[in-house]
Parts: structure tokens; C-alpha cells; sequence
């Protein structure tokens, strides 16, 4: 069992929690990473930029340039992550370009060496994911695989089954931000999900508020909430505010009764 | 395998690939959208009932088959027989409308009901939004809002066609980040949307089927070489690549003949001639980039050459070797624009006229000697370039 899996358990007896932060956003970014830490998070997805992030909405595409306007790279996030050891697993999320750049096996190598234990690839679906997923194995590092509301059954299995860590369910047909109200697809992909594998299930994309952070987690293992900690970051948040909303997810979270290992199926 | 693509070449690529380019790079929930427009397709283009619909628009409605018109005067001055291929008098005024008949017509027979697209120069907007007009399909346009700038009249042709153009402010403003744009939107709209892409790029079937759509430039050309050369067929033929579309429509005719297939390329954005590989808006191929691999912009005074990357079919010809790719710098198409102008009465599309620059330069030496004979595709008019055709004109004689 990798190091993910052992931390990211759906028996954990809580629901989980994975807040994302763009890499290089401030200068203070690996503080906002620790405070998060401590408030409470069960992992913490950090996005190394990309010049055209295809699959993210305007908050996330506004850090991105941000980060990379301040000099922000691959070799300097990394650089800051193993500089900045935190008690919680980190997931590096990126674009298939960035983790290619340099070779598969160098890219997974140099996650492990940072100390990173996971990562997410949104445009390496099932048909392009074999190199970088024989890649990460070989360095510890869990890939973890996305579904999406329009995956067909059979692949849905597929992907649940190559997925390492957690699978990453997209709750909505969109791109990632802050939405009004969670999606009514959300719940329909997490229990599609849940009734075909073991592993964690985490719910993503427009999930903005505790409140819809409670609500997606009747239904999933955990939540990864991006976009409304980003926005915030963005607006000027300094660590403690970005570590309070954190805790009210955590909060929210803690009020969801946790499945037990039992009806994990359900 | 690797020439398949070479040996028959309407055969859709093995799972997306030429070579060890193409593919189908799109997050998870895009895979659906795009396996659904590849079955539609394949069926489609091996059904008599729509090629013959897609016929009787290109002739009826495009104005196709387009002429050759040998260049005689330009080919007096160059020593070379220049050979015309005139996509820039088809409907609307460039190859684009070959691809969006085609794609337009396929979003209806899968019951879609409005179209989206991207677009640099205008162009292929221009051609959606009449395709659109012309099937009553609603249609929205993605473009960067320095291409808005500079391409004003095509903006409002666009609009008068009643087309929705939406301004994409993000990265460079232009035809990549409108990509991008168009992207983002397709994966909240693939249940009644068609993304209708403009160039031979984008995740499987995109290149392979606008490749298709655009082959018929090439096949045209090839009959109305074999009639107008006592050869049968030119030395060299020659296109301009943003993304490759008129250059992979007209390679496509030539591929199988001896002719030497050159890709001319804006000197600020030669994803074949100077690119590296990666992955971008669906597909692996070459592209310009840093050593981290964050794409680089792409500059040219050609809105529809200003693209970081280049179509996958042309990175596999460049790997085989069986196409060479070029460039042409911003003052060398200009220049080749007005002499065109003034040596044959043809104002070319200023991405266009990047072909005839080089065409211009290499005539006489080893690259196109003295005597031999070129097929130029002009895949548009320069209409829509008279503002920066005016600029360079006065800048020129005020010298």
C-alpha cells in the first residue's frame, strides 16, 4: 500500500478533505500550504501552472498566470515543496505538457524526490495515461485517474481500477470554479463510483462552500475544494484567513457521519 | 504502420496517431464528446448519401472546383512555372469553407443544434458563422481580443451573418488562447453543441477529419495539374501552415507523387520548423516552448499563422521526412502580397502570401531551380488585410 493510500483510507472514520493551492502564487504560498495543513486537511493538491490550463475556469487560470508572472516553474515548486516538508500528502496536479516536458520517469522522480505522493493529470485520460502511470509507479507516486458524469459504465470500472490513491470524480461537465449550487450530476457519478471500487472518491469542480462541501460528501469519501480557497488567496487573504476557511469545511465536513468500511459499497 | 497515412490516405489514423504524434490528450469529460463525433463521422464519410449533400454545397453553394491560374508574368520574373491553386475564390474568401460545410452538414446529421469554433484571423469564423446561417444552426465564435483589433471587418461580417463573437481575454489574445477558450466551452455544452475546429489540430478525429474535409484541394489540383503540365505533376507544391489545414488538404493530393510538399511557416510561429514536442488543446505535436515546457506565443503580422503548435500530420511528415517546413518573415509576405497584387492582379491573404515569399526567395537557387515548376496554394484573399496592407504600403513609400 503506498503512502497515499495508507493516509487517504475511506474507513478513516471522517470525511476527507483536499484543498487546492496554485504553486508559486504569492510569495507566501508555502505558508498558506502549511496553515492549511494544520486546519485541518487530509491532503492538499498543489497545482504546478500551466500557460494554457484548458480545464480551468477564470480563478484558477488568473493564479496560474499570477504564479507564473512571479517566475513560478516546475523546478521551483518542487524546489519549494521539499524545502517546506508538511505532515499531510501532497498531490501535485499539472498538464500533461508540463509532466512530459522532460520524460515521464523524470518528471515522477523528481515528485517523489520533493516529497510528493500523488498526482493528477486531467488531459492524460485511460488511452494516454500507460507511460506516466508505469512512470509514477516506479516512483511511489500515485496517479490518480479522472471520471467525469459522461463516462459509460464500462469505463467507469476502468478507470476506477487504474486509478491509484483516490479517483478524482469531475462533478460537473465543466471546467473548474465556483458554482451557485452543487451539481445534480455530483451525487449520481460519486455513487456510480463508490459501487465499483474500494478506493476513495473524491468529488471536485464547483464545490464553494461548507455547506455544498456537506452536501457532496453524503455522497463521496471526500471533497477537493479549489477555486473558493483561490479566490480568496487572490482577493488577498493572508494564511490565517485561508486556514479559517479551511477549518469551516473541516467543520462542515465533520458533521457528515463517515461511512464505515462495512457499506463502503453503497 | 508509421506510413500508413502515406498509403492510403483516407484511412483514419490507428487509435488517433501519426506516428508518434495526434492522440487524443482531453481531460475525461471530453473522451465521450470526441468518441461520438469519430463514430459520426466514419459513418458519414462512408455513406454516398452525404458526400453527395457535401458535393452539391461546395459546387452549388462554395463556388468549387476552384481554378489553377498559372502566374504568367511571376513566373516570367522568377524563372519557375508558378502554378495557382484559387481557394481565395471560393465562398467566403478561403479554404475554411471546404472544412465547415462538412462539419456543419456532420452537426446536423448528429442532431446537434449550434455550432461552436475558434478563429485567429477571422476566416474560419467567418466560414462557421456561414455555415451556420445557411443550415440555420446558431453559431458562437471564440476569439482572442487582439485578432478583435486587428481583424475589425471580419468581426462584423461575423456578426452580420448573425454569429456571436465572444472576446477571449486571457494569455496571448490570440488564435491559441481562443482554442483554449473554445475548449472550456465545449466540455459544458457537448450535449447540444458541435465544436466545429478550424485547422487540422485538436484531439482525435479533428485532424484527421478536417484533413478529410480539406483533401479536396489537393485532389483538384492534382487532376487540374495532370492536364495543365505536360509533367502531370509539379515539382514542388507548396502552403502556408498556421495549423496545416490548406496544407494538409493540398499535401494530401501530392503525398503519393514524387512532388517535393514544402510547409511555409510565419517566422514567429514555426511550430514545425522550430518546435519541440508536447502536448496542447488535445494533441501531441510539435510546438514552440520553454525548457520547462510553458508554451511560448507565437507573433506574426498573419492572425492566422499565430499559432505555437502545428497540426499532427505535419509533425509525422517532417519526422518521416517527406515534407519540409520553412519560414517567411513578416516583411517577406507583405512584400510577396503586393507583388502578387501587381504582377498578377490577385491580393492574397497575407497568411497566403507567406507561401509565395518563399516561393519568391528560393526561386534560382538549389531550393526551386531555374526551370522547374510549383503549385502554390493561395488558401485566401487579402480583403480582409487591406488595413495592414495599407499600413505596410505607406510605410514602404514613405521611404
Amino acid at each position: 500500500m503506498t503512502t497515499l493510500e495508507t493516509r487517504l483510507r475511506r474507513d478513516r472514520g471522517r470525511k476527507l478533505l483536499m484543498p487546492y493551492l496554485t504553486g508559486g502564487v504569492t510569495p507566501d504560498w508555502t505558508d498558506h500550504l502549511r496553515a492549511i495543513a494544520d486546519a485541518g486537511a487530509d491532503a492538499i493538491e498543489v497545482g504546478i501552472p500551466f500557460s494554457d490550463p484548458t480545464l480551468d475556469g477564470v480563478t484558477i487560470q488568473e493564479a496560474s498566470d499570477a504564479a507564473l508572472a512571479r517566475g513560478a516553474s516546475t523546478d521551483g515548486v518542487l524546489a519549494d515543496l521539499s524545502r517546506n516538508r508538511i505532515e499531510v500528502p501532497v498531490v501535485v496536479s499539472t498538464y500533461a505538457n508540463l509532466a512530459l516536458r522532460r520524460g515521464a520517469d523524470r518528471f515522477c522522480r523528481a515528485l517523489a524526490e520533493a516529497g510528493v505522493q500523488g498526482l493528477i493529470v486531467p488531459d492524460l485520460p485511460l488511452e494516454e495515461a500507460g507511460a506516466t502511470s508505469a512512470a509514477a509507479r516506479a516512483a511511489n507516486v500515485d496517479l490518480a485517474l479522472l471520471a467525469s458524469p459522461a463516462t459509460p459504465p464500462l469505463r467507469l470500472r476502468e478507470i476506477a481500477e487504474r486509478s491509484r490513491g483516490f479517483v478524482y470524480a469531475v462533478s460537473l461537465m465543466g471546467t473548474t470554479g465556483e458554482r451557485r449550487q452543487l451539481a445534480a450530476s455530483a451525487a449520481a457519478l460519486a455513487r456510480r463510483l463508490r459501487g465499483v471500487t474500494d478506493r476513495p472518491v473524491f468529488l471536485g469542480f464547483g464545490i464553494s462552500t461548507p455547506a455544498q462541501a456537506a452536501v457532496a460528501a453524503r455522497d463521496a469519501d471526500g471533497v477537493i475544494v479549489g477555486a473558493a480557497l483561490m479566490r480568496r488567496l487572490l482577493d488577498g487573504a493572508d494564511p490565517a484567513s485561508t486556514a479559517g476557511f479551511v477549518r469551516s469545511l473541516r467543520r462542515a465536513l465533520d458533521g457528515v457521519p463517515a461511512r464505515t468500511s462495512a457499506d463502503a459499497g453503497g | 504502420m508509421e506510413a500508413l497515412a502515406l498509403r492510403d490516405p483516407s484511412a483514419a489514423p490507428v487509435a488517433g496517431r501519426f506516428g508518434r504524434h495526434g492522440g487524443r490528450f482531453v481531460p475525461e469529460p471530453l473522451i465521450a464528446a470526441c468518441e461520438e463525433v469519430e463514430a459520426a463521422f466514419t459513418e458519414a464519410w462512408a455513406d454516398a448519401g452525404f458526400r453527395s449533400d457535401l458535393a452539391w454545397l461546395l459546387s452549388r453553394y462554395a463556388g468549387r472546383p476552384t481554378p489553377l491560374t498559372p502566374a504568367l508574368r511571376l513566373s516570367a520574373e522568377l524563372g519557375v512555372t508558378v502554378l495557382l491553386k484559387r481557394e481565395d475564390l471560393t465562398h467566403t474568401g478561403s479554404h475554411k469553407i471546404n472544412n465547415v460545410l462538412g462539419q456543419a452538414l456532420l452537426a446536423r446529421r448528429m442532431g446537434k443544434r449550434r455550432l461552436i469554433a475558434e478563429t485567429g484571423a477571422g476566416m474560419h469564423g467567418v466560414a462557421t458563422a456561414t455555415a451556420g446561417a445557411l443550415l440555420g444552426l446558431p453559431v458562437t465564435v471564440f476569439m482572442g481580443e487582439r485578432d478583435i483589433e486587428r481583424q475589425a471587418h471580419n468581426v462584423f461580417r461575423m456578426r452580420l451573418l448573425g454569429a456571436q463573437v465572444v472576446p477571449v481575454r486571457s494569455g496571448s489574445r490570440t488564435l491559441k488562447d481562443a482554442t483554449s477558450e473554445a475548449m472550456r466551452h465545449w466540455v459544458s455544452a457537448t450535449e447540444d453543441a458541435y465544436y466545429c475546429v478550424g485547422s487540422v489540430i485538436g484531439p482525435h478525429p479533428y485532424p484527421w477529419l478536417v484533413r478529410e474535409l480539406q483533401a479536396v484541394i489537393g485532389q483538384e489540383a492534382r487532376h487540374q495539374c495532370a492536364e495543365q503540365l505536360s509533367a502531370g505533376t509539379p515539382d514542388q507544391v507548396v502552403a502556408c501552415v498556421g495549423g496545416g489545414s490548406n496544407a494538409a488538404g493540398t499535401f494530401a493530393g501530392f503525398v503519393e507523387t514524387p512532388a517535393r510538399l514544402v510547409g511555409v511557416e510565419a517566422a514567429g510561429g514555426a511550430g514545425a520548423a522550430l518546435g519541440e514536442v508536447g502536448v496542447l488543446h488535445g494533441f501531441q505535436s510539435l510546438f514552440l516552448q520553454d525548457e520547462q515546457g510553458q508554451i511560448r506565443e507565437a507573433h506574426s503580422v498573419a492572425a492566422g499563422l499565430d499559432y505555437p503548435g502545428v497540426g499532427p500530420e505535419h509533425a509525422h511528415l517532417r519526422d518521416l521526412g517527406r515534407a519540409e517546413y520553412v519560414t517567411a518573415t513578416d516583411q517577406e509576405a507583405l512584400a510577396a502580397a503586393v507583388r502578387l497584387a501587381r504582377a498578377e492582379g490577385i491580393v492574397p491573404a497575407i497568411e497566403s502570401a507567406h507561401a509565395l515569399a518563399w516561393v519568391v526567395r528560393a526561386a534560382g537557387t538549389t531550393d526551386l531551380p531555374t526551370g522547374s515548376s510549383v503549385l502554390v496554394t493561395l488558401s485566401g484573399r487579402g480583403d480582409k488585410d487591406i488595413a495592414t496592407l495599407m499600413a505596410y504600403l505607406g510605410d514602404e513609400e514613405a521611404r
